[in-house]
C-alpha cells in the first residue's frame, strides 16, 4: 500500500467542475445503464410481458371484441399498450427508488457535494430512456403485427411526446411513493395498484361498451386521456363515437400529466427533504 | 466557496460537537452529545446496541438534521454550511453503500466523477484509490462476489475520493471474519497515516484498542468516558492478580489468604476456580500472594498479573447502565 495517494488537502480545491445537476444526474442515469448491460433480464421481462399482454389481447380476445366507431382491434390496441407501458413504468421507478434508499446508496449520494435536485433528475433520465427504449420495442413489434401509424411525421412525434409526457409525470409519483414507503411493500402495492388502473381505462376496450358509471371512470382515466390521444395522432381508431375526451383528447393528454407533476413533484421534493429528519 | 466562513487563526479542530441532542419520537437518541477531535488523530466511538452511535455519526455527516447543539467540522458548521461540509468529509455507512451490479471500478469512477473530477482525473484517483486498498486484481469484477472484507475497503476507498478531512466509519468490521477484519484495520491505517482525521464506531474493544487515538464511550446518547484507551483501563482501578485454584474446595480459604497478603478485597470466581484480587502495583504485590498461598500449602495451577481489559472498562460503563450511580461517578472523574 502506498501513502501517497492518501495525503490529506483541502478537498475542496481538488474539484474540477462546479456542481450541476444535469451532468451529476447525467452521471447516476449512466449506473442505471450499466445494471441495464449486466443485468438485461428485468428489462426483457418487462418487454415480454408487453408482448404477451399485445398477443393475448390482439389474437386471444381481440376477435370478440368490437370496437365502436370502427376499425380493426389491433390497430386500436397498440396505442393503448403504449400508454399502459408508461404507467407499468411507474413500477420501476418506485423500486428504485425505495433499494437505493434501503441500501445506502442514496445516504451515499447525499453524504456528496451534490446539488439537491441530482439524484431525481438521476432517475428521471434513467427512466425516460428505458421507457423510451420499451416503446421504441413496442412500436417496432406492432408494425410486425399489422399496427400502422397512418398520419404525418409530425402527428406521429406529437404522439410520442405525448407518451412519454405521461412517464415523466408518474415518475414524481414514483418518487414519492418510493421515498415516503421505503421496505414497506411499496413495490409490491404498486404492482397490484396498476392493473385495476391500467383495466379501468379505454386502453383494452373502448369505454363505450362499458356500464355507464365505470364508463365515466375510465373516461376520467388519465392513461385512458393518452390512449385516445395515441390513437387520435397516430390515426388508430379511437373507439369513441362522441363526447368529451373525444374532442379533445390531445388536451387531455397535455393537461392531465401536468396536474400529476404539480401535485407530486413537490411531494416528491419534501419526501427526500424528509430523508433528513 | 463563497458560504465558508473566514477560518479563524488558529487551526479548528476536525471535529468539534457541543451538546447535540436527537430525538426519533419518544427515543431520545442523541441526549447531550459532546465530542472534540484533534486533527490527524483516530478517535473511536464505543457504545453497545442503540446507544446513538449511528445517529452521532449521521447527524455530524449532515445526513440527519440535528434538533439541538452546535457541530463544525474543519471550523465549518455542519448545521448551517452542510454542502461546504460534504465537501469535505466521506462517509462509510453501517449498510454497505456501493451499487452490486458494478465493477469495483466502475463504483469508483462513478462516486469519483460524481465528486466533481473530471474523467481523466477520476480514472487516475480510481487507479490509485484501488492500488492503495489491493484491489487492482479484482476492479473489473462487480461486487457481487466480493468477500466482505472486500466490500468494505471498496466503500472506504469510495469515501476517499475527495481525500477528505475527516472520514467517517461506521462500525466498519461488523459482521466481518478475522482476516476481513485485518485487511480493513490495515486500510484505516493507511487513512490515518496520511493524516486524515478518522471517527471510527464499534461494538469491538480491542478495536478501538488496535486503531484509536483517544476513546470515547457512549451510553444512552451521551458520552460516559472519555481517555487514551490506556487511560480508560487505569480509570478502572489497578492491576489485576488472578489465581486459579488446584482444589475447587479451598477457594474461600485462598480468598481470605490472598486478600490478608494484598491488603485488598478479593473476588471469587467458581466456575475459573480463580481467585482475583485488585491491586495498585500489581509487580509489588505479587511475591507476598506467593509466599501466603505457599506457607498455607494452597496450591495453584495459574497466576497471572494482569491490567483491566477494554472489556472491563466497557461493561463497567455501559453494562450496569442501570445502576445511575455508577454512571455518575464515572461522570465526575472525567
Ligand atoms: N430513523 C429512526 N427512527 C426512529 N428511531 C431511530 C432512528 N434511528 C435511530 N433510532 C433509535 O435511536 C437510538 C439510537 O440508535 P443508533 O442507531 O444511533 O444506535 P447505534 O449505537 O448506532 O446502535 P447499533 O450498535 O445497533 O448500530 C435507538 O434506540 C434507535 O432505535
Ligand atoms: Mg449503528
Amino acid at each position: 500500500m502506498t501513502t501517497t495517494t492518501l495525503t490529506t488537502m483541502t478537498s475542496a480545491g481538488l474539484r474540477d467542475r462546479r456542481r450541476n445537476a444535469l451532468r451529476e444526474g447525467w452521471l447516476i442515469a449512466g449506473r442505471d445503464v450499466l445494471h441495464w448491460i449486466r443485468e438485461p433480464w428485468g428489462l426483457v421481462f418487462g418487454l415480454a410481458f408487453n408482448i404477451m399482454l399485445i398477443l393475448m389481447f390482439g389474437f386471444l380476445f381481440g376477435g370478440a371484441i368490437e370496437v365502436p366507431g370502427g376499425g380493426g382491434y389491433i390497430a386500436f390496441l397498440l396505442p393503448g399498450m403504449f400508454a399502459l407501458t408508461m404507467l407499468f413504468g411507474l413500477e420501476s421507478t418506485v423500486t428504485a427508488m425505495a433499494d437505493d434508499a434501503k441500501r445506502g446508496v442514496t445516504d451515499r449520494f447525499r453524504s456528496l457535494p451534490l446539488s439537491s435536485a441530482s439524484v431525481a433528475l438521476g432517475r428521471a433520465i434513467a427512466d425516460l430512456a428505458g421507457s423510451a427504449l420499451n416503446l421504441a420495442v413496442l412500436m417496432l413489434g406492432g408494425l410486425l403485427i399489422g399496427w400502422r401509424p397512418t398520419t404525418g411525421p409530425a402527428e406521429i412525434v406529437l404522439g410520442v411526446v405525448l407518451l412519454l409526457w405521461l412517464r415523466f409525470a408518474l415518475l414524481w409519483l414514483g418518487i414519492f411513493l418510493g421515498l415516503s414507503f421505503r421496505g414497506t411493500g411499496a413495490t409490491t402495492a404498486v404492482q397490484v395498484l396498476v392493473w385495476p388502473i391500467g383495466f379501468l381505462s379505454t386502453v383494452f376496450v373502448s369505454a363505450e361498451t362499458m356500464p355507464g358509471w365505470l364508463g365515466s371512470i375510465a373516461q376520467w382515466n388519465p392513461v385512458s386521456a393518452t390512449a385516445t390521444a395515441a390513437r387520435e395522432l397516430f390515426g388508430n381508431p379511437t373507439g369513441t363515437t362522441g363526447g368529451w375526451l373525444a374532442d379533445n383528447a390531445v388536451l387531455a393528454a397535455s393537461v392531465w400529466p401536468l396536474v400529476i407533476t404539480l401535485a407530486f413533484l413537490p411531494l416528491a421534493a419534501s419526501a427526500y427533504r424528509r430523508l433528513r429528519r | 466557496m463563497t458560504q465558508t466562513p473566514p477560518s479563524p487563526p488558529a487551526p479548528p479542530a476536525a471535529l468539534d460537537a457541543v451538546g447535540l441532542r436527537k430525538r426519533f419520537g419518544a427515543t431520545s437518541a442523541l441526549d447531550g452529545f459532546d465530542l472534540r477531535i484533534p486533527r490527524g488523530t483516530v478517535h473511536g466511538l464505543l457504545g453497545p446496541n442503540g446507544a446513538g452511535k449511528t445517529t452521532a455519526v449521521r447527524c455530524l455527516a449532515t445526513l440527519t438534521e440535528l434538533d439541538d447543539g452546535s457541530a463544525s467540522i474543519d471550523g465549518i458548521d455542519v448545521r448551517r454550511h452542510p454542502a461546504a461540509v460534504r465537501e469535505r468529509i466521506g462517509l462509510v455507512g453501517q449498510t454497505h453503500a456501493v451499487d452490486e451490479a458494478l465493477t469495483a471500478r466502475q463504483n469508483l469512477m462513478l462516486f469519483a466523477r460524481l465528486s466533481g473530477l473530471s474523467k481523466p482525473r477520476a480514472v487516475r484517483r480510481s487507479d490509485q484509490l484501488l492500488a492503495t486498498f489491493s484491489l487492482t486484481d479484482v476492479a473489473a469484477r462487480p461486487v457481487s462476489g466480493f468477500s466482505g472484507g472486500m466490500r468494505r475497503r471498496l466503500d472506504i476507498a469510495a469515501s476517499l475520493v475527495l481525500r477528505p478531512a475527516v472520514l467517517f466509519l461506521d462500525e466498519p468490521t461488523t459482521g466481518l471474519d478475522p482476516r476481513g477484519r485485518a485487511t480493513v484495520w490495515q486500510a484505516v491505517r493507511e487513512v490515518a497515516a496520511a493524516g486524515t482525521t478518522v471517527l471510527l464506531t464499534t461494538q469491538y474493544l480491542d478495536e478501538a484498542d488496535q486503531l484509536a487515538d483517544r476513546v470515547s464511550v457512549m451510553n444512552q446518547g451521551k458520552i460516559v468516558a472519555e481517555g487514551s484507551p490506556a487511560e480508560l483501563k487505569r480509570r478502572l482501578g489497578g492491576d489485576r492478580v488472578a489465581a486459579v485454584l488446584a482444589d475447587p474446595d479451598r477457594l474461600r480459604e485462598a480468598a481470605g489468604v490472598i486478600a490478608r497478603a494484598a491488603g485488598a478485597e478479593a473476588s471469587v470466581d467458581p466456575d475459573t476456580r480463580s481467585v482475583t484480587v485488585e491491586v495498585d502495583d500489581g509487580s509489588r504485590a505479587l511475591a507476598p500472594i506467593v509466599r501466603a498461598l505457599d506457607a498455607e500449602h494452597l496450591a495453584v495451577d495459574d497466576l497471572t498479573l494482569r491490567r483491566p481489559t477494554l472489556d472491563e472498562v466497557f461493561l463497567h460503563l455501559t453494562g450496569d447502565a442501570g445502576d445511575a450511580s455508577e454512571l455518575h461517578a464515572e461522570l465526575e472523574v472525567r
